[in-house]
């Protein structure tokens, strides 16, 4: 019971920056919602057969669970860091276990925010699932959103551990971009150059929209490259991340 | 003392052991040595002040019995645990003031108290808290908004909300205004009357002075001097000294004349005056030592500098009798060549 309460306080507290950090909602919200609009509507980048909103709500999806789980953590990490939050969390009871839940706990409430937003938007605008089982296209998505988070937090926390705060700020947010362009989430990777096209299916964006595409979009089971290379980059980051972490 | 033999590993308090017990602590950045051999005991429900300039090694040493930093060598217990290898047992009853930041900026010290007394078994009211540190009327300002004494006072608050049986508060006053200092030398004083060791740092000589019961000064890493602010104040010969402030210019050998003979006076900086009587002491053969010259009593010093003052319609400040701790600390530091030069040194 006891063991808890630190936990939650610290969770509570977590959320409600998070919530009310204004750059935040902007990255985590903001973008991918102005990004689904503007995508599904405009058709500068054509998406093949079907309705474009089809590609774009996994997609953005994926793009959603790398800003939140990569970018605001990462950058909010950072500048705790260099806050010297972490360091004076170090002297109390707290301990990094349960920071580290609690945080992880936090991205996966802002994921679920952003899922209520982005879901309802992606219907309005004509979105129609896949035709395969409903219960276990939501499953498989559940599966690999989770995987999937572990392996942004992994960067975020890895950039967050080694770098300054400011250049950690310019780095996760470049690193965005780079990933946004290369993942799969608004430019098909049919629509890279060839080699361009190879190197982005081993990061871990592509096999994240990748995923989402086959679980929510045609229906069909997630390919196993993508399973690879989630748990690849999962497991990698994550031990980097806690292998460089510092609290000073 | 603790004998070095003592198991410090043992997640226990053996019940004889100093608050804070630590013994010839190295500390080590690269080919520099910030901290060497430094030995300090503090008991509780006492206030122990580690005084010296910046550079001195005063945050390593708090730093290491945090359980920030590993010595390169030395012996230290915190509450009879090892301040490393028994941390989490240990931050349940410590409290830390770092000496810049550790709050997060977008929370307000009411929703911070909160969320800190959420980490401990029995912590304080957080309410009570705000009140007695005065933040209640910027309990919903967040951290970034508030005044660097607001900030001060909230760190303070943060270190005491688990209710600690040792504090360190690394520099609790710099950057604070004259009311804030008021407020946290109180909080202090509270901590220590309900048994609690205090161990704070400072480079100001006048918090020293107020707050602390004993007063380590270090220099280049090493304890120049030790005891309480009075000892160090009042050691032999001190009491024969009055300082003062007048106009400058005052004719300082009438001054001298009418005390009398082994009487120097001097103004060192523009209407600052320092009388000092020179007491000679001489050994007679096979007798003890004899005072040699005029033996004045301080009180008396002072009363005939004053009744000089007032006779010649001179208006004067800061009448003190023997040396403040500052002149002592410069003193110190100056006679071991290692410290800044005494201009350098002027409280805020």
């Amino acid at each position: 019971m006891s063991a808890l309460r630190p936990y939650v306080a610290q969770v509570g507290a977590e959320t409600y920056m998070t919530l009310r950090r204004g750059e935040t909602l902007l990255v985590t919200v903001g973008i991918p919602v102005a990004f689904l609009v503007f995508f599904s509507t405009s058709h500068v980048v054509s998406t093949g057969p079907g309705p474009a909103v089809s590609f774009f709500v996994p997609g953005i999806l994926a793009l959603a669970v790398m800003s939140t789980a990569m970018v605001s953590l990462g950058i909010a990490t950072g500048f705790e860091r260099g806050y010297g939050v972490l360091k004076r969390l170090g002297a109390t009871p707290l301990g990094r276990p349960r920071l580290l839940g609690a945080k992880v706990t936090t991205v996966f409430f802002v994921e679920v925010v952003q899922a209520a937003v982005l879901v309802p938007v992606g219907y309005a605008l004509g979105w129609q699932p896949g035709h395969g089982h409903a219960g276990a296209a939501v499953a498989s998505a559940l599966a690999v959103a989770v995987l999937a988070t572990v392996a942004f937090g992994g960067i975020g926390l890895l950039l967050a551990g080694v770098l300054r705060a400011e250049v950690n700020l310019a780095a996760a947010n470049g690193l965005y971009l780079v990933l946004l362009l290369l993942g799969g989430m608004v430019v098909p990777l049919a629509k890279l150059p060839g080699a361009l096209a190879d190197v982005a299916r081993a990061l871990p964006a592509a096999a994240l929209s990748d995923a989402l595409h086959a679980a929510l979009g045609s229906g069909s089971p997630v390919p196993a490259a993508a399973w690879v290379t989630l748990g690849g980059w999962a497991v990698g980051a994550s031990a980097l991340a806690a292998l460089t972490f510092r609290w000073e | 003392m603790p004998a070095d033999g003592l198991p410090g590993s043992e997640a226990r308090a053996l019940p004889a052991a100093p608050a804070v017990y630590c013994h010839d602590l190295v500390v080590r950045y690269g080919p520099r040595t910030a901290v060497d051999h430094v030995s300090l005991v503090a008991g509780r429900g006492e206030v122990v002040c580690i005084l010296g300039p910046n550079g001195a090694g005063k945050t390593s040493t708090v730093e290491c019995l945090e359980g920030y930093r590993r010595p390169a060598s030395g012996t230290l217990q915190v509450l009879g645990l090892n301040p490393t290898t028994d941390h989490r047992a240990l931050v349940a009853r410590i409290g830390v003031m770092l000496q810049r930041g550790g709050v997060y900026p977008m929370l307000g010290p009411g929703h911070a108290l909160r969320l800190f007394a959420a980490y401990y078994e029995r912590p304080e009211d957080p309410e009570a808290l705000l009140d007695r540190v005065g933040l209640r009327s910027v309990a919903r300002t967040p951290w970034r908004h508030l005044s660097g004494g607001e900030q001060a006072r909230l760190s303070l608050a943060l270190a005491l909300v688990g209710r600690p049986e040792v504090l360190f508060l690394d520099e609790p006053t710099a950057g604070v205004d004259p009311e804030g200092r008021l407020a946290v030398r109180e909080v202090i004083r509270d901590a220590r009357d309900r048994g609690a060791c205090v161990l704070l740092t400072t480079h100001e000589l006048t918090e020293a002075e107020r707050l602390a019961d004993r007063v380590l000064v270090l220099a280049q890493g090493s304890v120049v001097a030790e005891g309480s602010p009075t000892s160090l104040v009042g050691e032999p010969g001190a009491a024969r000294e009055v300082a003062f402030g007048a106009p400058p210019g005052l004719d300082l050998g009438e001054l001298e004349g009418v005390i009398g003979a082994g009487t120097t006076v001097t103004e060192g900086e523009p209407g600052r005056y320092r009388v000092t009587v020179a007491i000679h002491t001489a050994t007679a053969s096979g007798g003890s030592p004899q005072v040699l010259g005029p033996d004045v009593a301080p009180g008396a010093l002072a009363a005939t500098v004053a009744t000089w003052l007032a006779g010649r319609g001179v208006a004067f400040s800061d009448l003190r009798v023997g040396r403040s701790l500052e002149e002592q600390y410069l003193e110190v530091l100056h006679t071991r060549g290692e410290g800044p030069e005494p201009q350098a040194w002027k409280p805020r």
